[in-house]
């Protein structure tokens, strides 16, 4: 899953301006970028590009963390041995998507402690999509059919992000991605075809689920301040519209294949532009679910405090047990 | 005599149920290592109960397929141990359930996958290494928790003994398991001497699962676990 890189003023500590950094080595770097290098945690790196790097990266960490909590949410109740064991696999695949995340943030200096404590405070963001509900099964396919294939459009290109760890957990994470994105149309399809109630069941899921997956590409271009600098040093490499306009034009057919109507009365083919024209995106929704007050974004951050605080203990126990055992094994 | 398929529903059951407790943790453990692990268990679960239901199913011959057999029956058709239906607690508790069971169902894979029935010993082979995993990660915690702090050892304490009721159970002559009992005591010892932990006294045993008398949890689980399949019969997932 993926968050698109979120404004995040509260948490932004003044990274050295541009200005300040030494000009040989700065344009050294760029000019690696500009080479499509790989930038290594050892290399030097300006404090703007390091400072964006690990919000990004640890936003999307987030993102794959909280997102185990919608789609948890139905692996108790799954309907078939199959469809729990592939969501529980699905799950567990986003853990692990967070793990590489966490690491490959913590080569830029930043422990995994301190990004969890950020998120905890609320002074880091994750993606908007996991603040919605899953009311039904179909949620399980619409999820995985159109959250998980926007996160596949977003993550492909980059996998050849400047920054080597990210770049390369990205390549990993592309290659689960594609099996959940299947495997959510593969329960849309099922539903699609299956009784008037699993019918209504996958109509409804996609017309509450389309809109916020269109989000999840971050706002317009035109608004996204961001965006031009992280374009130049090829931590991003295309722009949110032009991904955003992609994802459209990829998943209408898929919607129209199984005989789901996309909720949108403005969608329509555009011949001259060889893509689909769409209805707009109600922003206010957007930045007001940034801002934390998206449906059930208290109760996705209480889930994730409450497991970090009740199982403090078990940390404490792990870790005094290390050293009681190297006290021991010094002692022999 | 146990019959192939009360073997097989057992087997099936066991790991069912307890996946299915496993599965409850996903995105709420302690640590994000011990939420990939308990999933991966509880996979590997799911999986060894897949197979045996599968084969209680054709057994059986009357056209219940494992997924029938999961989603389908009540509380009094269920023939798992009481052990694996006792709700998750706290981590102590979850690891000191996991660690009586794995132990135990190592034990009895070894035996099954030598056994003569080629159906279950093929099931059996495959999952003995899954669940000498599975042993080795909760003994390994059980340690941790033991010998860490006070407040963790005083919660593997108290795991330990909310669980060792149904202990007995595994063992049913009935069963033809008692004979895994020298073995495992053995282990259990071990494991709680590195944890510088005492061996629970013995106690009355609470048992019953195996002839579909069960704890009060199961109907709850069930409820959870078969939603849907009652929910909207007949249709395909």
């Amino acid at each position: 899953m993926y968050t698109t890189e979120l404004k995040d003023k509260s948490q932004k500590q003044a990274a050295t301006p541009l200005s300040a950094e030494d000009p040989e080595r700065l344009a050294a770097f760029e000019a690696r970028v500009a080479a499509d290098d790989f930038i290594e945690p050892k290399d030097w790196m300006p404090d703007a590009y390091r400072k964006t790097l690990v919000r990004q990266i640890s936003q999307h960490a987030h993102s794959e963390i909280v997102g185990m909590l919608p789609e948890g949410n139905w692996i108790t109740r799954a309907p078939s041995l199959r469809r729990k064991a592939v969501l529980l696999a699905k799950v567990q695949d986003e853990g692990g998507h967070g793990l590489y995340l966490y690491a490959a943030a913590e080569t830029l200096g930043t422990s995994r402690d301190e990004m969890v404590e950020a998120l905890h405070s609320g002074r880091a963001k994750y993606s908007t999509i996991f603040n919605y509900p899953t009311l039904t099964w179909a949620d399980i396919g619409a999820i995985g059919w159109l959250v998980d294939g926007a996160a596949i459009m977003n993550q492909v290109p980059l996998q050849r992000t400047s920054y080597g760890p990210y770049a390369r957990a990205m390549v990993r994470i592309c290659k689960e991605e594609s099996f959940h994105q299947r495997q959510g149309y593969e329960i849309m399809t099922t539903l699609a075809k299956g009784s008037a109630e699993q019918k209504r069941m996958a109509q409804d899921a996609l017309d509450r689920w389309w809109w916020p997956s269109l989000m999840m590409f971050g706002p317009p271009d035109d608004n996204s301040p961001n965006s031009a600098q992280s374009m130049r040093w090829r931590i991003k490499r295309e722009s949110n519209d032009e991904i955003r306009q992609r994802f459209v034009d990829a998943t209408v057919p898929q919607a129209e294949a199984i005989g789901l109507s996309i909720p949108d009365a403005d969608l329509k083919w555009n011949e001259a532009r060889d893509a689909y024209d769409f209805g707009a995106i109600d922003w206010e929704e957007f930045y007001a679910v940034v801002r934390g007050e998206g449906p059930v974004a208290k109760e996705r951050m209480a889930a994730r405090v409450s497991a970090r605080e009740d199982g403090r203990w078990v940390r404490e126990a792990a870790l005094a047990h290390a050293e009681k055992r190297a006290v021991r094994l010094a002692a022999e | 005599m146990a019959s192939l398929f009360d073997h097989a529903i057992r087997l099936g059951d066991d790991a069912l149920i307890l996946g299915q407790r496993l599965s409850e943790w996903a995105g709420h453990a302690p640590m994000l290592e011990i939420d990939l692990a308990l999933s991966n268990i509880g996979l590997d679960l799911i999986g060894q109960a897949t197979h045996f239901l599968k084969l209680a199913g054709e057994e059986e011959g009357k056209g219940r397929d494992a997924d029938a057999l999961a989603f389908r029956r009540d509380v009094l058709d269920f023939r798992n141990c009481l052990l694996v239906e006792q709700p998750n607690g706290d981590f102590a508790q979850t690891i000191a359930r996991q660690f009586l069971f794995s132990n135990w169902q190592e034990l009895l894979m070894t035996e099954i996958a030598a056994a003569p029935a080629p159906a279950l010993s093929a099931i059996g082979a495959k999952a003995v290494k899954e669940v000498a995993y599975h042993a080795r990660y909760a003994s390994e915690w059980v340690v941790r928790l033991g010998d860490g702090t006070e407040e963790s050892r005083a919660r593997m304490v108290a795991g330990l003994d909310s669980m060792w009721r149904f202990v007995d159970e595994l063992f049913d002559p009935a069963d033809g398991a008692a004979s895994l009992r020298p073995a495992w005591d053995a282990r259990i010892a071990d494991t709680l001497h590195a944890a510088s932990l005492d061996v629970p006294k013995p106690r009355r045993a609470v048992t019953g699962g195996r002839r579909g008398h069960h704890s009060e949890h199961l109907g709850h689980l069930l409820t959870e676990m078969q939603f849907l399949q009652r929910a909207y019969p007949g249709v395909t997932w």
